[in-house]
């Protein structure tokens, strides 16, 4: 939490050879993400130069976790160092764009590290190699020595970013539930990591179950469900201090499933008063409820459109559980889901064009997307128990919770393009369920 | 004469209630047993002792179980409810916990839910009975809480349950 990264975003005033135009709009070097990217596209990240006496190792580990961001992807294939013909010694030196179109490396990312024990700063270039021109213009940033990673994977997104014409998703955090111990008495913590895995720390102690925590927009609380009172309720805490508080403290009823609205005043959530469950709002600072849905049915797992106008949410109330879609204050619901089988678990993409969800039919789970219509669904994954998908801020990666079957089964979290591809788990120092990942910082 | 063998008995009972809370998802059934002993007569608060936990545990049966996605009660489910309304109903000095559970097949939400329609399918049903409310309590425990741990329907059978926990009902 401490890595704090001033971003100057300070363009370079370096003379380069081409003109800086906008090459984004143009040119080879681009990946159509809405294509589906089959052949990924060849670039290299040679270490980035050491700028200052004790910069060394830092120059090397920057320029692993940008390529390890970036050929993460799926979209991005790294030409090993091995290969390389031209060494970068100086960040002001004009490229050789014969030896990396030699080695077909299509893009080029050279950088430079400096840092006086202090204060780190991360200088870096990319390269459209066969246009031989610079893509976009030269950045750096500025941070702590212990903000390394972050730096990187700034880097790295704006690589991302030039080349794909999207912005990212590698500088952004993940909260979950840590889970260790046998399944007949599995511990379970809350817990904050990188997108990535790295830099975990846990935001809860091993005394109470916990649950499904969920990110604000500006990633400065988390929503989760706390069995701490000895009734599963909701609860908010605060990222910066870890001090949490119940949010929904009614005696006798059980509160769970909560979720932000994107103006980070509201709250949406579960409340079960004797066998009914359906869907409360809450304003965080007043206090102030209202009841959203009424049916004798199960109503759970709402999540809010992007816009904040309208919640998505499933319901058994057909039989199965379905998805439905609801204006944010309420009131009549329209049902998005029509296959095979039981939908749950409803998360609206951070660009408000897709769904994503959990779907069970024939005794398999599946992670899926559909449009918000219910139209065009696409089933990702398939496993003995998947479930709980979670949107990269981008839109275009879903991560989720994987369990496997048997006595022995434990749960983790993979990620998995929108497209299917790519399906990768996420290394985790437990076992690991109910990720939610938070915005771009 | 009287008092100071209820006064036993009330301890006795407190200390089973707290090892009972203690162990609740263990199997707290071990040391139950265990403090039958062998001196052959009924030992207060031990399982031979009617009005014990213990008892209304492994004698009177504390939990009911359920369909796959179901909550309502089988007919083998109203009769172990039958003998818990009437060891309530004798014991008017203990209050009850209904704990829902579900099997590990569903999402984490929806089984929350579908544990507190089970845990109140059963409050519900020892109310229509005669048990005060007030005695009653409920908790769902979704899938986070399976007895067994494998994942086939022998399993499952088990994990899909509601437990009656019995607590001492002197304070609050």
């Amino acid at each position: 939490m401490k890595q704090v990264v001033a971003m100057l975003l300070t363009v370079l005033g370096m003379a380069v050879s081409a003109p800086m135009v906008a090459m984004a709009q143009s040119g080879p070097l681009r990946i159509e993400i809405t294509e589906g990217v089959v052949e990924p596209l060849p670039y290299a990240v040679p270490d980035f130069v050491a700028e200052s006496a004790g910069a060394q190792q830092l120059a090397q580990q920057i320029a692993r976790v940008v390529a390890e961001d970036l050929t993460g992807t799926g979209l991005f294939r790294e030409v090993p160092r091995e290969a390389h013909i031209s060494q970068i010694t100086s960040f002001g030196s004009p490229v050789q764009f014969a030896d990396w179109k030699a080695i077909n490396a299509q893009a080029l990312v050279t950088g430079a590290v400096s840092s006086d024990g202090n204060r780190v700063i991360v200088k870096f270039r990319v390269w459209d190699v066969f246009a031989g021109t610079e893509l976009g213009q030269g950045m750096q940033f500025a941070g702590t020595p212990d903000g390394w990673r972050r730096m990187a994977h700034k880097v790295a997104d704006q690589v991302y970013s030039r080349i794909t014409g999207e912005s990212g998703y590698f500088d952004s955090r993940v909260v979950f539930v840590s889970e260790s111990g046998p399944k007949d008495q599995r511990v379970k913590r809350l817990a904050v990591m990188d997108y990535d895995g790295a830099n975990v720390q846990f935001l809860t102690g091993s005394n109470a179950l916990v649950l499904a925590p969920r990110f604000s927009d500006d990633g400065q609380r988390v929503l989760y469900t706390s069995y701490e009172t000895g009734m599963p309720r909701v609860h908010v805490l605060e990222v910066g201090t870890v001090q949490s508080r119940i949010l929904q403290g009614q005696d006798g009823v059980m509160s769970f499933a909560p979720r932000f609205a994107p103006n980070g005043q509201t709250v949406v959530y579960s409340l079960t008063q004797g066998s009914n469950t359906d869907i409360w709002a809450m304003d965080i600072g007043s206090g102030g409820v209202r009841q959203l849905t009424s049916a004798p049915s199960i109503e759970t797992a709402p999540s809010y459109s992007p816009d904040g106008s309208q919640i998505v949410f499933e319901s058994d109330r057909s039989g199965t559980q379905q998805l439905y879609v609801m204006s944010a204050s309420g009131g009549e619901a329209r049902r998005i889901s029509f296959g095979q089988g039981r939908y749950s678990t409803p998360v609206w993409s951070p660009r408000g064009d897709m769904i994503a969800f959990t779907k069970q039919n024939a005794g398999r789970f599946h992670i899926g997307v559909m449009r918000t219509d219910g139209s065009e669904e696409r089933l990702l994954t398939a496993s003995f128990l998947d479930e709980g998908p979670t949107w990269a801020p981008n839109g275009r990666v879903i991560m989720f919770a994987r369990e496997t079957q048997g006595a022995q089964g434990s749960s983790s979290l993979y990620t998995v393009d929108i497209s299917g591809r790519n399906l990768k788990r996420v290394r985790t120092p437990e076992g690991a369920s109910d990720p939610s990942w938070g915005a771009l910082q | 004469m009287r008092l100071p063998a209820k006064l036993t008995m009330l301890m006795a009972v407190l200390a089973v209630s707290a090892c009972t809370n203690a162990n609740r998802f263990d199997n707290g059934a071990v040391d139950l047993n265990a403090a039958t002993g062998s001196a052959g007569g009924i030992v207060p608060g031990s399982a031979s002792d009617p009005s014990s936990p213990a008892y209304f545990q492994q004698t009177v049966g504390d939990r009911v179980l359920f369909a796959v996605d179901q909550s309502s009660l089988s007919p083998e489910a109203r009769a172990t409810l039958d003998g818990q309304v009437q060891w309530l109903l004798t014991n008017a000095d203990y209050n009850a916990v209904i704990e829902g559970h579900a099997d590990e097949q569903g999402t984490r939400a929806y089984n929350l839910a579908l544990g507190a329609r089970r845990a109140n399918a059963v409050m519900e049903y020892l109310i229509a009975q005669g048990i005060p409310a007030s005695r009653l309590r409920f908790v769902s425990y979704g899938k986070e809480r399976p007895i067994e741990i494998c994942s086939e329907e022998a399993c499952y059978a088990k994990n899909r349950r509601a437990v009656t926990i019995i607590s001492a009902g002197l304070s609050s």
